[in-house]
């Protein structure tokens, strides 16, 4: 259980994560802002409390990988380890300039504390899959982390890696799944539905959770669930909202990929900065 | 240093068997290398790897895009991964996990791709690859080596392991033609004139070596002199060598068993075009899908035979 202190600094922490985001994005004006927003919880819980790691040394042996399958989510993860210390929080500015170190999708070849290159969606699950095998063939107890969208388990190969990880005893593979509910086209029901996820996980052999997506304890909880099951790998389905917290972007069905003004950028931040201080105030 | 075998003829040993020997060896000393495959083990005897070394084989069933990420995965945490399957498969079917979860993220991962172009023989045009050279070259960082016989593949397989970086090796799995002695050296990047000659030089790769080599003794017969060379590095290709044969033979035919559009015979001229322009031609299938039928027979029905070489290099010297 998290103590209320800690759950209160980990609700600051994503909160300074949806301001960062939105400082970056706001920097260009477009980006891919719902599914930035939508795990915000998750990469607090993961890098505030959870997570093994050392911004000073990113490939360090003895970390806890992080594989951001919906690798168009980069911009929160920037704002993330900018946040930890990875890279100057300066580097948040050049998102996406031409030559950058924090391009769109998440890159291993230029970020420090990306450990996959992703992007083209499905391919996630399977390389989280052959690190949790190697891990095991080092006998390291690192875990292995892989988000997934909701959208890209539309895609074939995600259910290679269900029903290949299902088949074997890889209890240091822990996915999410960010079920928000809306693809780039909209809502996902409508395009190509996904249907009952946790069932199809359990049919696949996992041990499967369902948790509010924006409530830090739940996440926590599910995470410590998943590491006390043994010989089976895990899934934690996050229900979430895409565009989470962002005023110009919560509740529109095409926010996948938006563009914004600065006007609006500036107002969703006040927002989530009043709400900032709120929370500091309430913790003090 | 190479040596040719006096007399060429197939190889009383499989390649798949002299192959996954060799890599059993190569695991004895290096924990690091583990095996996939996409259930093909019987196919390419990597099941034989698996008896000895459970714990670093893998079969995932038929998931080839699954076993190429997982093999990046490996590869991430410092493993030496040896993926299996079809050449087919490695690349039409799993192309973007090769490009993107491997290449993009330089990753150090060696696939092995069976049954190349006409080599799949009995399996027919839906298993034969003849355009995997040309997904591959269009990778950054993708090494693209083609064994010609056993003693190539022996004596290639440690370099293949340790240097880093992806490594697309075709080849055929079963016997092929003896080309090499025993003892000869191979250094990955490097061409191998196999027999000197000064009229036209024949580049050709993989089965075509051993139909170049037939075809250059054909055309002595004619007083036509061939230099024939061995490209067994499709990329990086040898430019030096292929420009100093340009030079000095002024003509050049070049031997593949891929379609002759994005192979071989297409580096060969992108480095004539760029250095040394001389008349060429190029024998492989000729853009079209592949067939069933043996090895002979195919080579026979896309011209691919040593006469077809030899006519060949008689249409282009006229052109010189």
């Amino acid at each position: 259980m998290l103590k209320e202190k800690e759950m209160k600094e980990l609700e600051i922490f994503a909160t300074k994560i949806r301001i960062e985001t939105l400082r970056e994005l706001g920097y260009l004006g477009f980006g891919h802002i719902g599914g930035a927003m939508s795990i915000v919880e998750l990469l607090a819980v993961l890098y505030g409390k959870v997570m093994k790691y050392d911004p000073n040394n990113p490939k360090w042996e003895g970390r806890d990988w992080f594989v951001m399958s919906k690798g168009h989510a980069g911009p929160s993860l920037y704002a993330t380890l900018a946040l930890k210390g990875f890279f100057p929080m300066e580097w948040l500015k050049t998102l996406n300039q031409g030559g950058t170190d924090l391009p769109s999708h998440a890159d291993r070849n230029h970020t420090p504390g990306i450990d996959m290159s992703t992007g083209s969606l499905g391919q996630g699950i399977s390389m989280g899959i052959g690190i949790a095998l190697g891990h095991k063939l080092n006998n390291r107890d690192n875990y292995v982390y892989v988000l997934l969208g909701d959208g890209e388990c539309q895609e074939g190969q995600v259910w290679e890696g269900a029903l290949y990880a299902g088949n074997t005893k890889l209890d240091n593979l822990i996915v999410f799944i960010d079920y928000n509910k809306q693809q780039l086209d909209g809502y996902i029901d409508k395009i190509n539905s996904l249907g009952d996820l946790r069932a199809k996980w359990e049919m696949f052999g996992w041990h499967a959770q369902e948790v509010d997506g924006h409530n830090i304890a739940e996440i926590y909880e599910a995470i410590q669930k998943a590491k006390e099951t043994k010989g089976k790998s895990s899934v934690i389905v996050l229900h979430t909202i895409k565009g989470k917290g962002c005023t110009f972007a919560e509740g529109i069905e095409l926010n996948h990929h938006m563009k914004f003004t600065k006007e609006q950028v500036d107002e969703a931040i006040a927002v989530l900065q009043k709400e900032l201080e709120e929370k500091e105030r309430d913790l003090r | 240093m190479i040596k040719l075998v006096k007399e060429r003829k197939p190889d009383p040993v499989m390649m798949r068997d002299v192959y996954i020997d060799q890599l059993i060896e190569l695991a004895k000393e290096d924990p690091n290398i583990i095996v996939l495959d996409a259930d093909l083990m019987h196919s390419n005897a990597t099941y034989r790897f698996m008896e000895k070394y459970p714990d670093r084989a893998f079969n995932v069933g038929v998931q080839e895009a699954n076993m190429m990420g997982i093999a990046a995965g490996l590869s991430a945490t410092g493993k030496i991964p040896f993926t299996h399957t079809f050449a087919c498969f490695s690349t039409r079917r799993a192309l973007d996990q090769v490009y993107i979860s491997i290449a993009y993220n330089r990753l150090n991962v060696k696939m092995i791709a069976t049954d190349p172009g006409i080599t799949a023989a009995y399996n027919g045009g839906t298993h034969m690859p003849l355009e995997d050279v040309g997904f591959m070259r269009g990778i950054p960082t993708v090494t693209i080596i083609e064994p010609v016989d056993t003693v190539m593949m022996k004596g290639l397989l440690k370099d293949i392991t340790y240097t880093y970086g992806p490594i697309y090796v075709r080849v055929s799995r079963k016997s092929t033609t003896r080309i090499f002695e025993e003892g000869s050296r191979f250094e990955i990047g490097k061409g191998l004139t196999l027999r000197d000659g000064k009229d036209v030089t024949i580049v050709a790769t993989g089965i075509m070596v051993a139909e170049a080599l037939d075809a250059a003794d054909l055309l002595e017969r004619e007083g036509i002199s061939a230099r024939v060379v061995n490209i067994f590095t499709i990329k990086p290709l040898d430019r030096e060598l292929i420009e100093k044969c340009a030079a000095e033979t002024g003509a050049i035919v070049t031997a593949e068993n891929h379609n002759i559009y994005n192979g071989l015979g297409s580096a060969v001229a992108e480095v004539i075009a760029e250095t040394h322009p001389v008349p060429m031609e190029r024998v492989g299938v000729k853009d079209l899908f592949g067939e069933v039928g043996s090895v002979d027979y195919l080579k026979k029905r896309f011209n691919m035979t040593a006469q077809d070489i030899a006519d060949s290099v008689k249409r282009v010297l006229s052109r010189k």
